[in-house]
């Protein structure tokens, strides 16, 4: 169980405000995180998309989003893929939340976050829950090999109701 | 370390193997999903060579965002239990992985000797779909995060499921 705010890597660390930004998620569409004040935000940063598992970690959370919105809990996903290949991908698994593009100035936000992995030139596999005030309230960076699941999200947005 | 938040139940789950063994193996699994498929016949391996030290219990996580067949799949393995078949149903289905549609589902069903029309009625009236939603939420709640997802002993295995290497850990997990 990892609800406990560990922020290895020196991803930004409950407590933080987050940081705001605006990224696009298709070819003519952005997204500005302070859109979402009044609704807990999730933000999934992850490598890359194509990953070659069925169950890979954004088809997951696709599959619980119902559980998300349980929370009233908003989902975006964040990778340096260009948007061409977000829709792709969105379209090919069937997506239902925005995968956004931290594309040019390449991974910019994934380093505000603390979250960039320079060698690879990819987000960490990194997890952040943000409140309905703009504050982040978790965060956890996974080995880049591993899928953290979903479990930690929903313990976080579970102390977001206390 | 992630772990099974709804401890294994023979009063509920469906196992194979002595409820004593040391060794317990749950799957979290999708019948319609290829990685599934290819594990189903290691699985049976690793239990071929474990014997009575392991028990092995199987719940439903199907993915029915990306495997539309999946939900009626798993609901059909449920209600066949009522008939003592849920076993020769699940293996039904992981050997035709490719052919899952309702119609597909009944024929099976006859064939492993379940009531075919007592399933596709608990189809129609989603008799199980609470009982594999249950199951999927103690899936998310233990951390699977993609299917097949193995516990051992209660555990998440992240290692790699390839016969030899989760023989091995099955065998550490028995004291071998």
């Amino acid at each position: 169980m990892s609800s406990t705010n560990d922020a290895p890597h020196g991803a930004l660390p409950a407590g933080t405000p987050a940081p705001d930004f605006t990224l696009r998620c298709t070819a003519d569409q952005s997204l500005t995180l302070s859109e979402f004040k009044g609704t807990p935000v999730i933000l999934a940063f992850y490598p890359a998309d194509w990953s070659p598992v069925c169950g890979d970690q954004m088809a997951l959370y696709n599959q619980i989003l119902p559980e998300f919105k349980r929370y009233g809990a908003e989902m975006v996903g964040i990778s340096v893929d260009g948007v061409w290949c977000h829709q792709a991908f969105a379209e090919a698994r069937n997506l239902h939340f925005p995968l956004l593009s931290d594309f040019e100035p390449k991974g910019e936000i994934a380093r505000q976050y603390g979250v960039y992995r320079d060698r690879e030139g990819v987000c960490q596999r990194a997890l952040f829950v943000i409140d309905s005030d703009g504050v982040i309230r978790w965060s956890h960076v996974s080995p880049i090999g591993v899928n953290p699941g979903a479990e930690g999200i929903l313990s976080a947005l579970d102390d977001l109701k206390k | 370390m992630s772990r099974l938040i709804l401890p294994v139940d023979p009063a509920r789950d469906h196992a194979q193997g002595p409820d004593t063994a040391p060794v317990t193996l749950v799957e979290y699994g999708d019948y319609e999903c290829p990685h599934c498929g290819h594990a189903y016949p290691i699985v049976q391996r690793v239990q071929a060579q474990m014997g009575d030290s392991l028990r092995f219990v199987f719940r439903n996580f199907p993915l029915t965002e990306l495997h539309p067949h999946a939900q009626h799949a798993a609901e059909a393995a449920e209600a066949a239990a009522e008939s003592g078949k849920f076993w020769e149903m699940h293996d039904a289905l992981f050997e035709n992985q490719r052919h899952l549609a309702d119609a597909d589902l009944k024929t099976l069903a006859e064939k492993v000797g379940a009531d075919a029309a007592g399933i596709e009625a608990a189809l129609t009236d989603h008799q199980y779909a609470g009982r594999v939603r249950e199951d999927f939420l103690s899936g998310i709640r233990s951390g699977v995060n993609g299917t097949p997802t193995f516990f051992i002993n209660g555990v998440r295995y992240d290692d790699s499921w390839d016969e030899a290497t989760l023989l091995a850990a099955l065998q550490t997990a028995a004291g071998k």
